[in-house]
């Protein structure tokens, strides 16, 4: 299962960050520290898995952005470097060719996306097909109040 | 307002209302692009921490005070801001109950938000989190299946076990729902619900099974992974599922022999998410029942056989493959068939793959040696490899390979990696060549030279107790292999005093001071041209000192700033033993001025030592030749290294004084019975009284007898005596004040005796001489009080009291208060007793004495100590 994940940029900054664990948020805070430093150290030509704690950490640079994951000691690593890799093709049809300033503005729908592939730790859909057709659902449902309660405050409804 | 300006338009066309509509969306959109956008601009523009801190207390002020005035239509778009402001690090607390607002409201887009801010916001550790428990339950109840998607991410997330219990049917409800994309949601919650209380993983049963019977993979992945947790939650769950193997065999056939189907390939791969989570739950089925196994054979191989691992993805299943045929009860084949694909991974160009194949060779390589040695110059290859993470696996798997065969290219291999390898690994490393040289060396010769070029390259890194056994070896060797070791160590030594590297290599430089000292007229002697000092690589040059040109290096490394006082210890008894190797008179000379400065020195310890010795050039130098007499061997200690790291603090001591030997020799006695701390405490004092032992096979036999318990006939103790023509008698007391400022460390003296007394146990009544124990408890260690009374009608001389306990227990002793024990008197000794294991004590005692010139002997053994001695 993996305990968390975290997106962060090469200067260290954080973008996003998942937790599928409890930890108060000292800790998160504190562990999210220690292991962006802890990554943003090794150098390229190391692997992508990292014996950390009692966790095993998984990550993997995809332009400037650093996808961090932390998985329990029996995950497969090589198959979390594909979820990884999923996860950013899903962001990368969703946004056409994301960039780093995409998640930063949009960094709520980095959010749905990972939450429509991953849900408590766990791979919940293994189609891209479907993760972003629940997205485009949901988006869709979204336009429509919006849609919705503009219509009624100009009074067409 | 833009609205309701164009609103009622008689002329209003599509025109003007798609215009009006884009407005409002722009306006309403959650969350709001212009205000959260341009708040992320603002704070992407501040230059500096300050000015970035000041745009966002400011901005949070502000969220606060819409939170105060309860402004609902702006709230979603607050929220965002807030996770934003919250993935910066700085404090966002006070949005939680706003999140739990945001989750009541009926407009999807709230929800949306809410729930998002709820898994990031929400600590289970407070209150509020159990607020959410109703909106989830309600949510879970909707009739858009996002909505309820929502709250099962939501309840997967961040249930506690209270949410878990509260929402545990609604869960197993959304199970049975037709709806694959609710049902794979409400799976994963399950799994974690199981997770958090496993006690409710009963309920669950009936609907899991049957969502192996899906086709979608999203269902049948999330499937996989509940039935997963439960069979490793119990193991009726476990032979519950066994039924299923067949199924999930099917499964994964169909998924190898489909065709390609876009919707799940993964560069020519059909769901290999889905293939290693049945995989990995084959593996857990088939672990110890050869049926499932059985089953499960043919499939294996064929995923074996026919993955294709020019990607990635299929060495992903490779991979987990491997590790499920060696979990399972599988053909012997099909086990050769998975080390070799690890051997593949071996030489694949994806650090990742050489990585995880050495880690899964760590696992099997105690199933299955032989394979994995076929390996073997592949995985030596990986220590050379840029990534710390790869070398540190082929070290440990280095380490594993070891065996007779191929100790020495191992070893050699190992020591150019110990040579170049990082500071972290040197400790490790090293101990670990220490432990295979001692277990796998072919000659003694090999072990010596490999324990000296560990001692060169791990340097100070070296865990202690390799000094204390190298010494060990070196002093149980052949003669000419001590003359040997001294030479080879001299080179050393010198090399690194004039290169002035010796400070990085303190162990090399203990362990040659002392051999030197031991053996410093083997080195200096012509005798020593006979022995071949030619090295691997069939150089020989090594040049023979002279016996001034060795002090002088002592010197130079006595008067160096950096050397620990331990190893300045070490050279400094050294020295002084060489006082006694060494002939000619300048060297003489020049190392009395040595250490006669020492008695001046800052440091106690040395300037106490530099004291002592020069008064063996003074007062009592007629014991000089006697005491620094060369060591007996030394017996390999049987024992772990618990035991050794502090007889390396009395080598150093025992060095000086060989009549100690009785002691010192027998190693894996000393552990059973004085321990090697009794040196630095109580019975030195009795030493003087017994016959120096320059003769050690008598000494040793003595102690051995002792220990295993052999009848031993009074006739033991005047062989020794026979044996020993060559010492002086020394007079007892002196030596006994001398070797008392030698050997005294105050630490044990004054035992503060804060504990439980318990009734005394008689030990041995005969003779007219009783020893009692008087008995204090503490914790894990007891005090045992020797109470000596004689009621004999003449006085007992040379008095010994020893004593033996087995190897779990640790023995301290303390100077007893005499050696003569009078009519009616009575001498006491403190024995200090730690029992980590907290096991029945049982204690052998020797004492010997003269009465009217006769030496008498006794031995008993007491085990009639109170149970509750160490409860």
């Amino acid at each position: 299962m993996m305990q968390f994940m975290l997106l962060f940029s090469r200067q260290g900054k954080l973008r996003l960050q998942k937790w599928y664990v409890a930890h108060p948020d000292k800790l998160k805070k504190k562990i999210t520290r220690e292991l962006i430093t802890t990554v943003l150290a090794r150098k390229p030509k190391m692997c992508s898995f990292l014996e950390w704690k009692d966790v095993k950490i998984v990550y993997k640079r995809y332009a400037s952005l650093y996808f961090c994951c932390a998985m329990e000691q029996e995950d497969n690593e090589l198959l979390t470097l594909e979820l990884i890799h999923r996860y950013v093709e899903l962001l990368d049809k969703y946004f056409g060719s994301v960039c780093e300033l995409d998640i930063i503005f949009n960094f709520e729908k980095a959010y749905f996306i990972l939450d429509e592939l991953v849900l408590g730790g766990e791979l919940q859909e293994t189609s891209k097909k479907n993760v972003l057709k629940a997205i485009a659902a949901q988006d869709l449902l979204q336009e429509d109040e919006t849609v919705d309660a503009a219509l009624r405050e100009v009074g067409l409804l | 307002m833009n609205g309701s300006e164009s609103g009622f338009n008689p002329a209003f066309n599509i025109a003007t209302i798609k215009q009006v509509v884009n407005e409002a969306i722009e306006r309403v959109r959650m969350p709001t692009p212009t205000r959260l956008r341009d708040l992320i601009r603002q704070i992407r523009a501040a230059r500096t921490a300050a000015e970035e801190r000041s745009v966002v207390n400011k901005e949070c002020a502000y969220i606060r005070s819409t939170f105060r005035e309860e402004d609902s239509v702006w709230r979603c778009r607050n929220i965002a801001k807030l996770l934003y402001i919250h993935m910066l690090g700085y404090p966002a607390h006070f949005g939680q109950l706003e999140c739990l607002k945001l989750i009541a409201s009926p407009r999807f887009t709230d929800k949306r938000v809410g729930y998002l801010g709820a898994m990031l916001l929400l600590d289970e550790r407070q209150d509020v989190h159990l607020l959410i428990t109703n909106c989830l339950k309600n949510d879970l109840n909707s009739n858009t299946q996002f909505v309820v998607g929502l709250a099962l991410c939501t309840l997967g997330a961040i249930a506690s076990p209270e949410m878990a219990r509260d929402l545990a049917s609604e869960v197993e409800r959304l199970i049975k729902s037709p709806n694959a994309y609710i049902k794979k949601k409400a799976a994963l919650c399950a799994f974690r619900i199981i997770r958090r209380v496993p006690d409710l993983m009963e309920m669950f049963l009936p609907a899991t099974r049957s969502l192996l019977t899906e086709k979608n993979h999203g269902v049948l992945i999330t499937g996989v992974t509940l039935i997963t947790e439960m069979c490793e939650n119990s193991p009726d769950t476990l032979n519950h599922f066994k039924k299923i193997v067949p199924n999930l065999v099917r499964i994964l056939k169909n998924l190898i022999l489909a065709g390609y189907s876009p919707e799940h390939d993964v560069s020519g791969v059909s769901d290999p998410f889905l293939q290693v989570k049945i995989l990995r739950l084959l593996r857990i089925l088939g672990k110890n029942d050869a049926e499932a196994s059985e089953a499960m054979n043919d499939i294996l191989a064929q995923v074996a056989t026919n993955t294709e691992t020019s990607k990635n993805v299929g060495n992903t299943i490779l991979y987990e493959t491997v590790l499920s045929i060696m979990d399972i009860k599988s053909e012997s084949s099909l086990r050769v068939l998975a080390i070799n694909i690890l051997g593949r991974f071996l030489l694949n160009n994806d650090k990742n793959i050489r990585y995880v194949a050495l880690n899964t060779l760590l696992r099997t390589v105690h199933v299955d040696t032989s394979a994995v040695q076929r390996h073997r110059t592949t995985i030596l290859e990986c220590l050379k490899d840029p990534d710390v993470s790869i070398r540190r696996r082929a070290m440990e798997l280095s380490f594993a390979l070891i065996n007779g065969q191929n100790i020495r290219s191992m070893m050699k291999e190992l020591l150019s990696f110990l040579d170049r390898s990082d500071a972290e690994f040197k400790a490790h490393c090293s101990s670990a060549m220490v432990l295979a040289a001692e277990r796998y060396a072919p000659s003694n010769k090999w072990h010596l030279d490999t324990l000296f070029r560990v001692l060169l390259k791990a340097g100070n890194y070296l865990r202690d107790d390799t000094v204390s056994s190298t010494l060990q070896i070196v002093s149980s060797a052949a003669p000419e292999r001590q003359a040997y070791a001294a030479m080879r160590l001299w080179s050393s030594l010198e090399r690194s005093a004039v290169s002035g590297d010796a400070t990085e290599k303190q162990p090399l430089v203990q362990v040659a001071a002392w051999t030197i000292g031991e053996y410093g007229d083997l080195l200096v002697s012509e005798a020593s041209n006979a022995i071949s000092m030619v090295d691997e690589d069939g150089v020989d040059d090594f040049v023979r000192p002279s016996e001034e040109y060795v002090i002088d290096i002592y010197q130079k490394l006595l008067w160096s700033t950096q050397l620990s006082i331990n190893t300045k210890e070490y050279l400094l008894l050294s020295l002084a033993k060489l006082s006694t190797r060494f002939t000619t008179q300048p060297s003489q000379d020049k190392i009395r001025v040595i250490i006669d400065t020492f008695g001046s020195h800052i440091h106690i310890e040395l300037q106490q030592r530099g004291v002592e010795l020069s008064q063996l050039y003074r007062n009592y130098a007629h014991l000089r030749p006697a005491l620094l007499e060369r060591m007996p061997a030394m017996e390999a200690p049987a024992s772990g290294p618990e035991a050794r790291d502090d007889s390396d603090h009395d080598h150093d001591l025992s060095d000086a004084s060989p009549d100690h030997k009785p002691d010192q020799v027998a190693d894996a006695l000393l552990d059973l019975i004085i321990g090697s701390d009794s040196l630095t405490n109580g019975d030195v004092d009795h030493k003087p009284s017994q016959p120096p032992a320059s003769n050690n096979n008598s000494s040793s036999n003595d102690i051995l007898d002792l220990l295993s318990g052999l009848d031993l006939t009074p006739t033991a103790p005047s062989n020794v005596m026979n044996n020993n023509v060559s010492a002086p008698a020394p007079a007892p007391a002196p030596a006994a004040l001398l070797l008392d400022g030698l050997f005294a460390t105050p630490a044990h003296i004054n035992t503060p005796v804060t504990q439980v007394d318990l009734p005394t146990v008689t030990a041995l009544e005969k003779n007219g001489l009783r020893i009692v124990f008087g008995v204090q408890r503490g914790g894990d260690t007891v005090t045992l009080t020797m109470r000596a009374n004689s009621s004999a009608s003449s006085t007992l001389t040379d008095f010994l009291f020893q004593a033996a306990v087995p190897r779990t227990f640790q023995l301290d002793m303390m100077s007893p208060s005499g050696t003569v024990l009078p009519p009616q008197g009575e001498i006491t000794q403190v024995l200090k007793i730690t029992n980590p294991s907290r096991s029945a004590l049982r204690l052998r005692i020797r004492v010997s004495y003269n009465v009217d010139g006769v030496p008498v002997l006794e031995q008993a053994e007491v085990s009639s100590f109170p149970p509750e001695l160490f409860n």
